[in-house]
């Protein structure tokens, strides 16, 4: 450890981590002092964090599990990034164009340019660092076809791009002696209220180590967070059981909003079976790389689900969809690139109109389409995927897939250009963050997203804590207390719940009320249910003791989980249309005005539960609002 | 389609523990790490068990099934017989914290031991060009998911704590051979592979390769190649001649000795 200056690594501790193995100190607390907290260590953390370390700050990183784990792993398809190595037409201005009309128009603007002009050099950069990205036939990095994208645009390393990513930074960051604090999970931003101007600023976060449930005071004027998305509230989702929404919540509860939180983008291509994988997510390659999807009685039902918005730049029929694959300048896109919320719908209905495969999904076919070999090389995760634990040889037979929740587009309300939230010194970045990409998700914007915000954000976090000079703000021994006892907490109650099993039910509502297709009654029933929930949890109860407990970790990852399903809940209630991944069945067009405005959540003043209220999206500059005309 | 199997568990910390059985439902179509939550909700909610993205991506989940290396989200119980027992232990290797989870330190210390890639300057148009051919040999090795079965097979480190210090184990090795072979990288890592990460002691058992969840050739592709390479820098007369008398062979061209 070469951090602190307020405490060094004691005997039998971690040489790396600090981390003590005992688990008998109880009440013991460690403190670090650092400019630049980050939280998470996805493709956001890892490289918001190299960026602030090469801008001088003295850097951590948190994170709840090993480094390398975080679900960055789990991105398949690629970084979407206009290099135009394949198609010389791409540049900023479509992949700008595309995000946009992806997002159906909610998007912060400036957000989805910065994203579309910066993403090249970010991916260039990733190579410099030691990336093997797939080759063209020039040697360029190569780039695939994914929904949305009006070019060929996705740098990637067959269908494992996030693992090149997150190795590649990884090792980056290791290279550059960036201490890490893994397994050590953040349950408290503190803040001064005496600094600065307005209600207080960052002065700190607290933490505990998951191995020894020892705590940890963090001293540190800016905390980045970057810890990914809510999708561990659903029940059918791809996402592990790291993405409860922590920063989401501790942004909330530090006195930032969030914006967008209706928007749920639910996966079209989960698996369905065997139910213990049902979810797992199936590669938007799969389509890009010219698989297709059919219902029961063999139908590529996809044409029928062209809507207006997307008619003009969308194949019609069967040979046009095929043409395009090898010449994109006669032929429209095939409706299977649709974006992704439109497609999930339409998989949906068909499911639900009694087309549905055995297990409940749609047909998702490659072998009739492409070769053995052709499969392989391309997908070839997808085919050990399916291969080892379904028994189906994609090169040969269609999968059997359907709708899975997979990524949050809302988040932290953050200025565009420094991801600064509503309180000095809180930033967020990634997933956890909110605008970039308005209501749906393009695929392959996400990666392209935690690469261009990260850097970002971990220069303005470093710059602020440079600003700052010899006056840090403090740390309030009465809120380490506080966040100390609200810790420990589910240790002191007797004959309470276990919180696997309100966390299960939880997951079994939102999926159930809030999912896919929603309506108003089910939305109240869902924010009673969550009501119910938060009583439940307040007298949860965990067994043993805090080294490595599972039942622990989840009774306060709990909490954040119930907040933010609270918050999806309550802005899908309020905004009665559809629009990308919000899909009102009793509101079932866009409706202009509501295209206007975004929905902000705050923590409400007794900190029990969410207010809501509309905000006016920022306005789009004329030379931009050109690209639409 | 359900039954109940027959699963032992060992539970302990570093000052010893114990296999105890937890005879849970299952069904159709499960993994050993589904049986694991299974008992973590209904019976052991502080059983300590790693685990992230349950589909062999992330290499979370690592332990030994019956003694085997194994990830539990990719063993299917459909491989075993339904009265067969199952024994989930903690990987023998690593120190253990808990349960099913191990102290992985030492794998995170050897990786700081190696120096990363170090490019030489872009095209004059700001890109690099490689061929295809050329970057799937790393990308094989890149294929890595780090969950470290290879460390724990591995019987230079397994049954002979002491050689940890001087041995970084076939995950680096694969890390070695991956940047030795990167078209564009400028550093030459021999030296270092043979001296400081103790490539000399692996005896090429192929263990490591036979446990690799991602089935990467790990002893073929990456050790032997990399064993020959270190040779030929040491004892080919040639190439020590011409060191000597200032050529270079074509095996280090470009690269500097870290």
């Amino acid at each position: 450890m070469t951090s602190t200056e307020t405490s060094g690594p004691a005997e039998g501790r971690h040489p790396m981590t600090g981390n003590a193995l005992s688990g008998d100190a109880r009440g013991g607390m460690e403190r670090h002092s650092y400019d630049v907290v980050v939280v998470g260590a996805g493709g956001a953390g890892l490289r918001a964090a190299i960026a602030a370390h090469d801008a001088g700050a003295r850097t951590a990183i948190v994170c709840k599990s090993l480094l390398g784990k975080a679900h960055t792993v789990m991105a398949e398809g690629g970084i979407a990034a206009a290099m135009g190595n394949r198609w010389p037409e791409d540049n900023w201005e479509v992949h700008f164009r595309d995000t946009m009309r992806g997002g159906k128009m909610l998007n912060n603007w400036r957000m989805a340019q910065l994203h579309a002009q910066e993403a090249p050099e970010r991916v260039q950069e990733l190579e410099d660092w030691g990336a093997l990205f797939d080759r063209t036939d020039d040697g360029l990095i190569s780039q695939r076809d994914f929904g949305g994208h009006k070019y060929a645009r996705l740098a990637h390393v067959g269908d494992r791009t996030g693992l090149e990513m997150i190795r590649t930074l990884q090792q980056r960051a290791v290279a550059l002696g960036i201490d890490v604090f893994m397994e050590c999970t953040v349950t408290d931003v503190f803040k001064d209220p005496s600094a600065g101007a307005g209600p207080g600023v960052v002065a700190g976060a607290f933490a505990y180590w998951r191995e020894s449930g020892r705590f940890i005071v963090f001293d540190a004027p800016s905390v980045i967070l970057a810890t990914g998305g809510i999708g561990k509230s659903f029940k059918v989702t791809s996402n592990s059981w790291e993405y409860t929404g922590d920063g989401h919540a501790l942004a909330m509860r530090a006195g930032a909003s969030l914006i967008n939180m209706e928007f749920v983008q639910f996966h079209p291509t989960g698996m369905v079976w065997p139910p213990s994988v049902k979810g797992l997510l199936v590669t938007e390659s799969v389509r890009g790389d010219g698989g297709i999807l059919k219902n029961s009685e063999g139908e590529r039902f996809m044409f029928d689900y062209i809507p207006e918005f997307f008619k003009a730049e969308t194949a019609d029929t069967v040979e046009e969809a095929d043409a395009w694959y090898d010449d994109k300048k006669n032929n429209r896109r095939p409706p299977e690139l649709l974006p992704r919320d439109e497609v999930a719908r339409a998989i949906n209905s068909e499911i639900k109109a009694g087309r549905g495969t055995p297990h409940g999904g749609i047909y998702l076919d490659i072998a009739s389409r492409r070769t053995p070999e052709f499969i392989r090389k391309r997908l070839p995760s997808m085919y050990h995927q399916f291969k080892e634990l379904a028994d189906v040889d994609i090169t040969a037979e269609a999968m059997e897939i359907g709708p899975t929740c997979h990524y949050v587009m809302g988040g932290v309300e953050v200025d565009a250009d420094t991801q600064e939230s509503a309180v000095t010194g809180l930033y967020a970045v990634g997933e956890c963050s909110g605008g970039m990409h308005g209501s749906n998700r393009l695929g392959g914007n996400s990666l392209g997203d935690l690469l261009v915000f990260g850097k970002r954000a971990g220069e303005h976090a470093s710059s602020y804590a440079a600003s700052l000079g010899g006056t840090r703000p403090q740390v309030d021994e009465a809120h380490v207390k506080a966040a100390q006892k609200s810790a420990l907490a589910p240790f002191e109650v007797e004959g309470g719940e276990n919180p696997y099993t309100i966390q299960s039910d939880l997951q079994q509502s939102m999926n159930d009320l809030v999912g896919i297709i929603r309506t108003r009654t089910e939305l109240e029933e869902s924010l009673a249910e969550i009501e119910a929930f938060k009583v439940r949890a307040s007298t949860m109860v965990v067994e043993g003791h805090r080294q490595y407990n599972p039942g622990w970790h989840l009774a306060l990852d709990l909490r954040n989980m119930l907040i933010v399903s609270e918050c999806i809940a309550k802005a899908a209630l309020a905004r009665e249309e559809s629009r990308g991944g919000h899909t009102r069945d009793d509101f079932p067009g866009p409706d202009a005005e509501w295209g206007t405005k975004n929905l902000v959540v705050n923590l409400n003043a007794e900190g029990t539960g969410v207010d809501l209220h509309e905000k006016a999206l920022p306005e789009m500059p004329d030379e931009l609002k050109g690209y639409f005309a | 389609m359900s039954y109940t199997l027959k699963l032992r568990i060992w539970r302990g910390d570093k000052e010893g523990g114990e296999v105890k059985d937890f005879p849970v439902e299952v069904s159709e179509g499960e993994v050993v790490l589904d049986a694991i939550h299974r008992v973590q909700a209904t019976q052991a909610g502080d059983l300590a068990v790693r685990w992230n993205c349950k589909a062999g991506k992330c290499g979370s989940c690592s332990a030994e099934v019956n003694g085997r290396p194994r990830l539990m989200c990719m063993c299917r119980l459909s491989d075993f017989e339904e009265d067969e027992t199952i024994t989930v232990t903690p990987m023998r290797a690593f120190p253990v914290i808990r349960d099913l989870v191990t102290d992985v330190l030492f794998n995170y210390e050897k990786a700081k031991e190696l120096p990363s890639a170090q490019l030489g300057p872009r095209d004059a148009d700001g890109k690099r060009r490689m061929a295809q051919i050329d970057v799937e040999r790393g990308q094989e090795f890149r294929k890595c998911i780090e969950c470290f079965l290879c460390q724990d097979v591995c019987h230079v480190v397994r049954d002979h704590e002491d050689n940890k210090e001087a041995f970084a184990g076939p995950r680096f090795f694969l890390r070695y051979a991956e940047l030795d072979m990167h078209p564009l990288d400028t550093h030459d890592r021999r030296e270092l592979a043979q001296g400081a990460a103790g490539l000399g002691m692996c005896n090429i058992t192929k263990c490591c390769t036979e446990v690799c969840p991602e089935g990467i050739k790990i002893t073929d592709n990456a050790i032997i190649p990399m064993k020959e390479r270190v040779v030929d820098r040491k004892y080919d007369p040639l190439v020590w001649l011409g060191n000597k008398i200032g050529l270079r062979n074509k095996d280090d061209a470009g690269r500097t000795e870290v």
